[in-house]
């Protein structure tokens, strides 16, 4: 037992760089599904076939294959990026392409008469985009977002496979060096289901946020029929 | 594709002299269709249609559902394309641009910005933005569109909803709000904007019965009081009689009768204005 815990430390170094390609990939993530996802609704083609291209191929391919991809063939061709760049490149790109197709359906799913409101009020496209149809699609889309960002913290454990020192890769060098599988397993189990919870728990305040006005008095009324039926011992809402 | 028929103007003015328009332009018509068609697929919804709105006019649309009332303001609102015909607003087409040979092109984006500021739209749906608060609805496209101080479009929001009798609410979200509230703010965010035509589609009639009231009584009090044009597409038959200048009756995307409402209204001449005023009243 005392391995293990000696054995903590390293671990925690590991949670770091995970931690760290988590949210440099989310980043990269992000910076792609916003204007991928707006870009597949242009009314060009060729801007919506080239987004959906960009789409298509990191879903189409395993994020693995990507990974591979950038750390060992493009060295072949000349092209070297260290594991932590080529890990947060393909991490980022795989996920944002997810990400880009929950952008677009958050935006489709705003009403069209906003979009004609926005027209008939003379906005250019740009501003319906920024200040009518983004800030509505954004409550949408916060919830799937939220789960792409805990998917992408799984996916970190990829990296270990190109040298990095992350939970997955510093616990299989600690059971190599003091045995005690199960416990070390148990312990990155553990580390892992904090961070995703972090994350849900961050997501949920931002939904909170950004999602202020849509407390509606409908709403309300069910939230408080919800804690009324608590009170009276657990009615299923 | 050619959705827009393109109309050669003559360019030689000694021919243009020669040739007289056989529809001359009245210095004084606000808006004007002429033989506009629109057909979604199969569907004809406007067939040669000719229509002319003077400055100041109040113009109220009726006829039954499906006859095309919504798609003449949608025309004119920018917010769907004539198949064929052009439409004028102020003297400017508003589908179409002339080119360096006096030909009428496409419109494009540019000139439909331009054309837009003319024009404002009361929803059936209200559509307003559910994520501002009611002041901001108002503010934002001052601000955005006009150019205008957020103080200056503040205090024209406010006035704009002390008109509307909501004065109290603009700290408020839409979404707290009654129908018949978000109208009259939706109201107010188009009159901001100071369009010199406001289109009017059907806007009490998402409403709860009680709530229609409030709404007749500030258009009511609107249409008195400004010089602006206004055409309400409706289906209160009292509030037309007493609002509008003229009724246009409207069935199968052409225009069937128009005049004065006393006219249309005590004595309509064909029998489907006849059949159609029957069942809206006896209603
Ligand atoms: N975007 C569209 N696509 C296909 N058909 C349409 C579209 N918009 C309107 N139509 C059709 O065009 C016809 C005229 O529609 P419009 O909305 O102008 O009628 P309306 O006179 O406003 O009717 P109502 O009183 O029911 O509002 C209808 O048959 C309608 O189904
Ligand atoms: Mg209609």
């Amino acid at each position: 037992m005392d391995a293990v815990l000696n054995g903590l430390p390293h671990l925690f170094r590991g949670a770091q760089v995970t931690v760290e390609i988590t949210i440099l990939a989310a980043i990269l993530g992000a910076a792609m599904a916003f204007p991928m996802g707006v870009l597949r609704l242009s009314k060009r083609r060729l801007v919506r076939t080239l987004a959906g291209a960009y789409v298509e191929f990191f879903r189409g391919t395993s994020a693995l294959v990507q990974l591979f991809w950038l750390f060992f063939v493009l060295p072949l061709a000349g092209i070297k990026l260290d594991p932590m760049t080529a890990g947060v490149l393909a991490l980022g790109l795989n996920i944002g392409a997810y990400g880009a197709e929950v952008v677009r359906g958050a935006v489709q799913s705003v009403p069209h008469g906003q979009v004609e409101a926005a027209i008939a009020l003379n906005m250019t496209e740009m501003q319906r985009m920024r200040r009518v149809v983004i800030p509505q699609a954004l409550v949408a889309m916060l919830p799937p977002l939220g789960n792409l960002a805990i998917e992408l913290l799984k996916l970190t454990s990829l990296v270990s496979l190109i040298t990095l020192h992350d939970i997955t890769f510093n616990a299989q060098t600690l059971r190599e060096s003091v045995g005690h599988t199960t416990e070390i397993f148990a312990a990155v189990l553990l580390m892992y289901f904090v961070l995703a919870s972090a994350i849900s728990v961050g997501m949920r305040a931002l939904e909170r946020r950004v999602g202020r006005w849509r407390e509606a008095p409908l709403d309300r009324s069910r939230a408080a029929l919800r804690q009324l039926a608590d009170t009276m011992g657990g009615v299923p809402a | 594709m050619t959705i827009l028929k393109t109309t050669t103007l003559q360019s030689d003015p000694v021919e243009r002299q020669a040739v007289p328009d056989p529809t001359p332009m009245k210095a004084s018509d606000m808006v004007r269709f002429r033989q506009v068609n629109k057909r979604f697929g199969e569907t004809v919804v406007l067939r040669d249609l000719d229509l002319d709105v003077a400055p100041a006019e109040k113009v109220a649309v009726i006829g039954p559902s499906g006859s095309g009332k919504t798609t003449i303001l949608r025309l004119l609102m920018t917010l769907e394309q004539p198949d064929s015909g052009t439409i004028e607003v102020d003297g400017e087409h508003l589908w179409h641009k002339a080119n360096k040979r006096g030909e009428l092109i496409p419109a494009d984006e540019k000139h439909l910005r331009t054309m837009r500021t003319h024009l404002g739209m009361v929803f059936q749906h209200f559509n307003l933005f559910p994520h501002m608060s009611v002041l901001r609805n108002i503010i934002e496209p001052l601000v955005r569109v006009r150019g205008m101080s957020r103080e200056e479009a503040a205090t024209r929001g406010r006035t704009l909803l002390d008109m509307v009798g909501l004065a109290e609410k603009e700290c408020a979200y839409p979404g707290r709000l009654s129908g018949g509230q978000q109208q009259r703010v939706a109201i107010a965010r188009a009159l901001a904007m100071e369009p010199k035509v406001m289109l009017f589609d059907e806007v009490t009639s998402a409403l709860d019965p009680e709530l229609v009231g409030e709404v007749l009584s500030v258009l009511r009090e609107l249409a008195q009081q400004t010089d602006m044009t206004m055409i309400f597409v409706t289906h209160e038959m009292r509030f037309a009689r007493e609002v509008a200048d003229r009724v246009v009756m409207f069935d199968q995307g052409q225009i069937v009768e128009q005049g004065p409402p006393c006219e249309i209204f005590k004595d309509p001449t064909s029998p489907r204005t006849r059949a159609f005023l029957k069942a809206v009243l006896e209603h």
